[in-house]
């Protein structure tokens, strides 16, 4: 186990710093700079920005300065906003990306799970119908399309919550509502599908068979062994949905990492696009990582250490 | 019953306190009852200022968040007229190159401190610092040594400090100011108003060095209003100043400036009431707003136009350039797409700026250079060697994403294949996103190609000298010795009797070889709530709240 998590860290490692050299890369390939601009800034200004940057620096000695600034879990200044860091960014951003992020997972869990067991138990009756029309809604119509219609609705028309910005509890509401529709909507269909799998399997029967309530049975036999994909896919969605979710963010104004991210690569701010790419590299890399580690206690048929020798 | 008698006394204090203020005299901008909470939630149109250090600013919506917290020696007003700010008079050479500015003696900064003439020697060499490295110092070019200073290498501390010593501004004392020019610039008292020539205060600076301009707590100002919060991507809160030397005209106790980008998002809290102020109105909604009233349209100092690359063909030959121009139907552009009163356009400098006589308008005085006229523009393209317009060489119209400048191309697109007989497939658009977009016309790596301009300051100066030879912002690649002699007359002199002529010459040079097809001139949206009053909302984009008030409502 410690080994394969120790084969698995340095991978990571691996896969972080190949990330990092392609970002770095493709940034310098794009056109304009981060000080481009519509009314052009004369030459002698631009030297004077390019040096206090470093910008005038040959590339790899760029590139060596930032890999030593990453190893420092320094991710440099931001060109976009003077005296601002990257890491400044994060540190704001981030718990506000993950506050409403897990607040949407939770709602999305709490809704989609027992929805997708009622469906399963109940196949092809209203229940079952109407959670995949549900299901279908949220999975295909677009949270910059949802977002607008509950903005519109609650805040314009019924003025029950403010349209937008962060802060109180009323402000999280719509976002939290819109970002959760997606995945809810999947946790459904996989809970579904994952249990009408499982409860045509035999031992079900036997636990049937055995005189076990119909509770005991969908509880302890049948939910427990159906969960599995629900586990594989938590893990990329509470990377991406914690780390912030540009439209979302955007359309209620809401000072996460997801809008910082998006407007960094606008702005060609090549500090924040590296900084940001790296900070999510790395937590998805771990966010997976958990989740291997979860499958060994949930299905111990599952040897998490790599191929037996 | 002593308690009682307490609470009545209090009451009673409290009713008369309430009353004295209502019997003293109101501020000479109130005209009618006044709201009992003096808060302005103010829409700043984006996310985050990139920085509010006045000296490294170079976007409006940063310049609006530092005018109100700041004051230079002279403030703006709605008219673009430069008054008295901390400078209370100023005597101006009759050869227009030294400036001698007295101060008042009871502007403070927002801690109590005096703000002193030695204040704004040491900002502007800040500023000008080549270490400071801010992106508008050319601002400051003006000041004789301004660009030397600027132009040195960042490592050279030695001759930086000569140079900075050198620089033609020096406190006589505390309360004199003194500026030698390069040349004679008669809107120099107009720039004094502009964040970049702010004086900053010099403890906080140097005592957090490059991050001092990020919390509230580290702004020490001059202004009307001081921050007290900063919510980055959210909210950033200010209150009247007490030490400000013109607290008692200042009737706003708070202003939020909400930071949203959206202009969607922006609307519906507009609508929802949410802000009071917005200036970040969504295209496709102003006809809506137009509608129901709720849109307010100002002057705005700027023009839309189309480039074209001069040294490209088929575009290197002002016959062409010219039928080009006259092919566009801009009434259509103004009332089907842009719809917010923006006006057709047959020049380049857009009008309410002053002409020879200050009264006069250099617009007016100017005229239209060319009319709308496809049988001259067809005999153009024929002397031109262009009979048969189905041969016309195909080119590309570039512009940058965004529904509106894409209408606005695929009209014009339109336009040309009809109006000139050019098959459709040969006048072909090309999309860029903005920061690409960029450098294409700025390498001249296109042939036809959106463009827009807002002046920086009110005078025809600022649109004039982008096309001369060489210019920084000289996107068509145009060079005419004629045109650059005219620009250098017009700039060293600061007679309006020699410069405003010269500069009309130039136009005429320039409109005459239809280096740019003019489109429009803009206007500025604004959503405001019928209780805001006394805004200075000039026209280059700046907004004062200084004389702000909030109706009762």
């Amino acid at each position: 186990m410690a080994r394969y998590i120790l084969q698995r860290v340095f991978a990571a490692f691996v896969a972080l710093w190949i990330l990092t050299t392609v970002t770095f890369v493709l940034m310098h390939a794009i056109p304009g700079g981060p000080f481009t601009r519509e009314r052009n800034v004369p030459e002698a200004i631009m030297r004077n920005l390019d040096a206090k940057y470093h910008l005038n620096d040959p590339l790899w000695k760029q590139y060596l300065d930032y890999l030593g600034g990453v190893a420092r879990f320094d991710l440099g200044p931001s060109f976009k906003f003077p005296g601002q860091t990257v890491n400044d960014f994060i540190r704001r951003g981030f718990p506000v990306s993950a506050e409403l992020g897990i607040i949407a997972i939770i709602l999305s869990m709490a809704v989609g799970i027992p929805a997708g067991i009622i469906s399963a138990l109940r196949q092809n009756k209203w229940q079952d119908n109407t959670t995949m029309l549900v299901a279908i809604v949220g999975v295909s119509v677009p949270s910059f399309i949802i977002a607008p219609v509950l903005m519109y609705v609650f805040a314009l028309k019924l003025h029950w919550l403010p349209a937008a910005m962060w802060g109180d509890w009323k402000q999280v509401i719509m976002p939290a509502v819109a970002l959760a529709l997606l995945p809810l909507a999947t946790f459904s269909r996989l809970m579904r599908s994952s249990m009408l799998d499982v409860i045509s399997q035999d031992y079900i029967k036997t636990a049937r068979a055995k005189g076990l309530s119909e509770l005991a049975v969908t509880w302890r036999h049948a939910v427990k062994n159906a969960i599995m994909p629900i586990v594989t896919y938590l893990g990329p969605l509470i990377a991406a949905i914690l780390t912030g979710t540009f439209v979302i963010e955007q359309i209620f104004a809401i000072p996460g990492l997801g809008r910082q991210f998006v407007w960094s690569v606008n702005n060609r701010d090549y500090t924040t696009i590296l900084g940001l790419t790296v900070f999510y590299g790395a937590f998805l890399l771990i966010m997976n990582l958990i989740v291997d580690i979860i499958y060994g206690f949930l299905d111990p048929r599952i040897q998490l250490t790599g191929r037996k020798e | 019953m002593f308690k009682r008698l307490i609470a009545v006394a209090l009451m009673l204090t409290v009713a008369l306190s309430l009353g004295l203020a209502g019997c003293a005299k109101k501020p000479a901008q109130v005209t009618g009852d006044l709201a009992g909470d003096q808060t302005l939630r103010y829409d700043l149109g984006v996310a985050e200022p990139e920085t509010l250090d006045p000296h490294l600013q170079q976007g409006v919506a940063e310049f609006n968040v530092a005018s109100q917290m700041y004051e230079g020696l002279t403030r703006m007003d709605a008219n673009n007229q430069p008054y008295a700010g901390v400078a209370e008079k100023w005597d101006i050479s009759s050869d227009g190159l030294k400036y001698t500015f007295t101060l008042r003696k009871n502007s403070k900064w927002s801690n109590g401190d005096p703000v002193t003439a030695k204040d704004f020697e040491w900002s502007w060499k800040r500023a000008l610092d080549p270490r400071t490295a801010s992106p508008y110092s050319y601002q400051l070019y003006y000041i004789k040594g301004g660009q030397a200073l600027n132009e040195t290498d960042p490592k050279d501390e030695a001759k930086i400090k000569q140079l900075s010593d050198a620089l033609g501004v020096k406190a006589k004392d505390d309360y004199t100011l003194e500026v030698t020019l390069e040349a004679p610039t008669p809107y120099f008292l107009g720039l004094t108003s502009f964040p970049t020539l702010y004086p900053v205060h010099r403890a906080e600076v140097e005592k957090f060095g490059d991050k001092w301009a990020t919390k509230p707590e580290q702004f020490v100002t001059n202004g009307p209003f001081k921050m007290t919060k900063w919510v980055n991507n959210q909210a950033i809160e200010m209150e009247k100043s007490k030490n400000y030397w013109d607290a008692k005209n200042v009737v706003l106790k708070k202003i939020i400036f909400n930071l949203i980008d959206d202009q969607n998002t922006s609307l519906t809290m507009w609508e929802s009431g949410q802000t009071d102020l917005n200036n970040n109105v969504p295209v496709q909604e102003i006809d809506r707003l137009k509608k129901e009233g709720k849109l307010t349209t100002l002057p705005y100092l700027g023009t839309y136009y189309y480039s074209f690359n001069v040294t490209k063909k088929p575009f290197d030959d002002p016959r062409v350039r010219t039928a080009f121009a006259m092919a566009i139907d801009r009434k259509l552009i103004t009332q089907q797409i842009t719809k917010a009163g923006q006006v057709p356009a047959y020049a380049f400098v857009p009008p309410g700026i002053p002409d020879v006589d200050p009264k006069g308008d250099f617009r007016k005085a100017g005229g239209d250079f060319f009319k709308e006229d496809l049988d001259a523009a067809k005999k153009l393209l024929a002397d031109a060697g262009y009979k048969d317009m189905k041969k016309f060489p195909s080119f590309e119209i570039l512009y940058n994403t965004s529904a509106s400048h894409k209408t606005i191309a695929e009209a014009i697109q339109e336009m040309w294949s009809k109006n000139l007989g050019i098959p459709k497939e040969k006048v072909k658009l090309h999309v860029e996103e903005w920061k690409v977009y960029l450098p294409s016309r700025n390498t001249h790596n296109f042939q036809v190609a959106r463009a827009g301009w807002i002046g920086d300051y009110v005078d025809p100066m600022t649109f004039l000298d982008m096309f001369v030879t060489n210019g920084g912002n000289n996107d068509p690649a145009y060079s005419n010795p004629k045109y650059d002699e005219l620009i250098q007359k017009a700039k060293s002199s600061g007679d309006p009797k020699v410069r405003v002529p010269a500069m009309h010459e130039a136009e005429k040079i320039l409109m005459n070889d239809m280096v740019i097809a003019p489109i429009y001139y803009y206007t500025n949206n604004w959503l405001i709530k019928p209780y805001v009053k006394g805004l200075a909302i000039n026209t280059i984009g700046g907004v004062d709240f200084k004389q702000a008030w909030i109706a009762k409502h």
